[in-house]
């Protein structure tokens, strides 16, 4: 009890004996505040079971995802042993969504990776470097935002092929451009601010000053749009899923299920409504998640 | 009687920490007179003027035994009657004209509205009075200035443009908050210069608001000294550097004086009994 | 007298010459980004994997048919030669040959746009006329339970599938209650009755002033308007209140109110005022999100516009109609963006 006493206060001190100490502490105190917001840590709630869910899904999923049993198919909501009914080749519809959060998460993890980490090397290069540099990466990035983000996805995937990689890379391309002007936004700030005049007196390389010196203020902003921006990852990706564009059957994506179901939508409902009802839940979690991030970490723009 | 009469006055704020107390029980009196009100920042002083025309907005409390306007308690009124209060018989100038000013209306317009509000007359008759309004705060052009647009206009006109506006209606009781604060040194004196002389011509009452001493003993009868939401001096303009509180000292002591040199600047030790000690009443 | 025009024409001119000099750049920059557009289309249609010669000459033609129709289409010719072919018949309106139905792509575009804008304009029209003053009241009445059904609205909307809802939108109101057509744009007895003028049929019903078909045409279109409205509503009442907070915390406000304004007349008069060139932007953009929007609800409601012309075309693997398509949207998407950049330009005192 003591002992988590002093952790705590330690945790909450006003004078930090170390770098990582002020660290951890302002990690802390940010998370305190998320924890008074209710909606967020709903959010959260949600996230981490989702996370739990993909991990085990083949303990969670009460059958296989793939077998079919055709004698079975189309038994509604609450039918022993289908508690979500089955859908049209008698497929369990509960455990196909268990095993279908894993292709959520895998689409979501991958672009969350890649466009932020384009868009930010794309905008502090541009900020930084300046010149006819800033004017070349920024207007390439003016074209991508000038483009209706779904067609273009959709005309990649139509010159790359359908699949699950090939719409991750599509979103990714559609996903960067205001990452980049994100970057670019605040590296000019910061640039311009005195210290990093004296860290460039000190002599450090260019590439040292926008990895250690500007890199890491700009995260902070950008985990906030991620997360704000995963709800959309989630609705695209489902959305190319659902044109048959994404992950191709017989995989348990949420989108295609939706596909699938739509066929029988004024008899079966069910089958359609249980992977759009999981695919809302899903980005709701996140949109809740990221507007109390928005308050902890960009106090200026949250609680407005 | 006095004009403006006010008992007990305090402002708070409820935040996350708990009650955030802004002005702390302060009772003071305006007849036709100019009085300031000096304080460093956070010590309530515009709070006070925002209070008194009822500016506050929730989650802000207002507490007062009065605040009375020749013998009318402005909190009895009804957010109703209270907008016929708010320009026409109170009227105030803020800090910056950049951001007092409506960015996207022309000058001409926000001076007419001003006046149309307390005023059932023509647009003839409101064009021809904010003309009039614009030449009193000596502005040349005022044909040009009526259809400009603020952000065309420098700091000092921008300001004398509000005086304009202000004024227009014809209030008895004019707050200025920091009026000269954003300005250049240059023209501060100029557009006080021009607010003193129409205070005075019009008989009204000043409240300036300022954390400028020497501005305010030059440009003032009375002199209040707030310090964390509570009067802690009063004394009369001319006598200032008489006063005795040991904050106005500090704060005296902390001004370079031409007709005393000194080779050292005092810098302004604060003591916490100052803000325990009851506020000083501030009634003429 | 001469001499006094002769000033003021100098004097307007004067003040019109930096107007014009910013509509000049932006108009310039606008077509840097439509040539990278196109340059993009390009792209994506030589790395595609279909062979666009075997599409048009079959399987089983010759090697001299084949070498014959690679020329024809200006395959042989470096990239760049090819990019400027395909620039020049862009700019002609000529976006070559659906391989589907062998028609001119540009004329299957100019028949199924009508259907998105008809059903876009109306989505944005009740997403505007919603959306507006549900953002005001919520900036003004800040934290009051209006505001929280306003963040709720806002936040289902963010959150959810399109697809999804109006399938869910056709299953309640179409299936169970039958209060609405179902899908399509009009049921099979009211179809070519009026003639095709603006090919929207709402407009083209009212012209011909046969109501019947008016009534059905919306009984149809209702529904997947709404649902696309939703969608707009949400995005714009959101930046409807974020505008209005920032200006109801403007210290003009302040002056507003001390003149004695009413609260009426404070955010109105004042706060709404300095909102709706940002207001005109935010409505321009979201219009261009419905045009996008629509591909997915068109496919649903089978309504044959230009997101389902797209779908289609994608799915049967014919090139020239998908990047047509792109082409004409991300066209579209340009000129909504320029058209909100001049208007700031024009209606925004503080930008001349």
């Amino acid at each position: 009890m003591s002992e988590t006493l002093t952790l705590r206060q330690w945790l909450l001190t006003d004078e930090p004996t170390s770098r990582r100490h002020a660290r951890l502490a302002s990690l802390y105190k940010g998370w305190l505040t998320l924890r008074g917001n209710t909606m967020a840590m709903f959010g959260l709630g949600i996230l981490v079971a989702l996370v739990l869910m993909a991990l085990f899904a083949p303990f969670l999923a009460p059958h296989d995802p793939y077998v079919q049993n055709l004698g079975n198919r189309l038994q509604p909501l609450g039918s022993p042993g289908h508690p979500f009914g089955t859908d049209s080749l008698g497929r369990d519809i509960l455990s196909r969504l268990i095993y279908g959060s894993r292709i959520t998460l895998y689409i979501v993890t991958l672009v969350a990776l890649i466009a932020p980490l384009a868009g930010l090397l794309v905008g502090t290069v541009a900020g930084y470097v300046g010149g006819w540099v800033d004017v070349v990466l920024m207007r390439i990035t003016d074209i991508f935002l000038a483009f209706p983000r779904l067609v273009l996805a959709l005309a990649f995937v139509a010159a790359l092929g359908a699949g699950i990689e090939n719409a991750v890379l599509a979103i990714s391309l559609t996903a960067w451009p205001p990452y980049a002007r994100m970057a670019r936004a605040e590296t000019l700030t910061i640039r311009a601010s005195d210290y990093i005049s004296a860290v460039r007196l000190q002599g450090a390389s260019p590439v040292r000053i926008i990895t250690r010196h500007i890199w890491p203020l700009c995260i902070s902003s950008l985990i906030v749009r991620v997360t704000l921006d995963m709800a959309g990852i989630i609705l695209a990706a489902a959305g190319l899923g659902f044109l048959g564009l994404g992950a191709q059957p017989p995989s348990p994506e949420w989108g295609a299920m939706i596909s699938e179901g739509r066929r029988f939508i004024l008899d079966y409902w069910w089958v359609a409504t249980m992977p759009g009802l999981a695919i809302f839940t899903v980005s709701l979690a996140f949109n809740l998640l990221g507007d109390g991030l928005r308050d902890v970490l960009d106090p200026k723009e949250g609680s407005q | 009687m006095s004009l403006l009469d006010v008992e007990n006055l305090w402002v708070k704020f409820p935040t996350r920490q708990g009650v955030v107390e802004a002005v702390r029980g302060i009772s003071f009196s305006l007849g036709r007179e100019r009085l300031g009100i000096v304080g460093e920042s956070g010590s309530g002083k515009s709070m006070t003027g925002r209070a008194i025309l009822r500016l506050i907005r929730p989650p802000g409390i207002v507490e007062a035994d009065q605040i009375a306007l020749e013998g009318q308690n402005l909190l009895d009124l009804t957010e109703k009657d209270m907008r016929a209060v708010r320009g026409e018989r109170i009227s105030m100038v803020m800090q910056d004209p950049k951001f007092s000013l409506n960015p996207v209306m022309r000058v001409g317009d926000q001076i007419m509205e001003a006046y149309l509000l307390h005023n059932k007359v023509g647009k003839v008759e409101a064009r021809k009075r904010s003309l009039e309004m614009l030449q009193a705060v000596s502005i040349r052009d005022p044909e040009r200035v009526m259809r400009a647009y603020p952000h065309e206009m420098s700091g000092g006109m921008g300001q004398r443009i509000m005086i304009a506006m202000m004024l227009i209606p014809n209030p008895q009781i004019l707050i200025a908050d920091e009026p000269t604060s954003a300005l250049d040194v240059s023209v501060q004196r100029q557009v006080l210069n021009i607010m003193d002389d129409l205070v005075k011509q019009r008989g009204m009452g000043l409240i300036f608001i300022s954390h400028d001493l020497n501005l305010v003993s030059e440009f003032c009868d009375r002199v209040l000294i707030m310090y964390a939401g509570r009067i802690v001096e009063v004394c009369d303009a001319d006598k200032l550097h008489q006063a005795t509180h040991p904050y106005t000292r500090g704060l005296l002591n902390s001004l370079p004086r031409l007709d005393q040199p000194r080779a050292k600047l005092e810098v302004l030790s604060r003591d916490p009994t100052w803000s325990e000690a009851p506020s000083v009443g501030g009634r003429a | 007298m001469a001499l006094s025009e002769n000033t003021r024409e100098r004097r307007v001119r004067a003040s019109l010459a930096p107007w014009l000099k910013g509509v000049l750049v932006a108009l310039g920059s606008v077509s840097i980004t439509m040539l990278g557009l196109l340059l993009i289309t390009f792209i994506i249609g030589r790395v595609m994997p279909i062979d666009p010669v075997l599409a048009i000459v079959g399987e089983r033609a010759s090697q001299t048919t084949y070498d014959a129709v690679y020329e024809q289409l200006g395959l042989d010719k470096p990239l760049l030669v090819q990019f400027l072919y395909y620039l020049w018949d862009v700019l002609h309106g000529d976006f070559g040959m659906s391989l589907l139905n062998a028609r001119p792509v540009s004329e299957d575009i100019k028949r199924v746009f009508p259907a998105t804008l008809e059903l876009a304009t109306l989505g944005t029209l009740i997403g505007v006329l919603l959306g507006v003053p549900l953002g005001v009241i919520a900036a003004v009445r800040r934290g009051s339970w209006i505001d929280q059904i306003a963040r709720v609205v806002a936040l289902v909307g963010y959150s959810m599938p399109i697809f999804w809802l109006g399938l869910m939108g056709l299953l309640i109101f179409y299936g169970v209650l039958g209060w609405v057509g179902g899908p399509g744009r009009l049921d099979i007895f009211y179809q070519d009755i009026v003639p095709t003028r603006t090919g929207m049929i709402l407009i083209d019903s009212a012209i011909a002033g046969e109501w019947g078909v008016f009534r059905n045409a919306f009984s149809h279109i209702i529904l997947p308007a709404t649902l696309l409205g939703y969608y707009s509503l949400a995005y714009i009442s959101r930046m409807t209140r974020s505008f209005m907070l920032e200006q109801m915390s403007a210290e003009y406000i302040t002056t507003a109110r001390v003149k004695g304004m009413s609260e009426r007349q404070v955010i109105w008069g004042h706060a709404f005022r300095n909102i709706r060139v940002q207001l005109i932007t935010v409505i321009a953009l979201s219009y261009a999100n419905l045009l996008e929007g629509s591909v997915l609800t068109e496919i649903i409601f089978s309504w044959p516009g230009i997101g389902s012309y797209i779908t289609t075309a994608l799915l049967s693997a014919d090139m020239n109609a998908v990047l047509g398509g792109t082409v004409v949207v991300g066209l579209i998407f340009i000129c909504l963006n320029l058209f909100s950049d001049l208007l700031y330009r024009v209606f925004d005192p503080r930008s001349k």
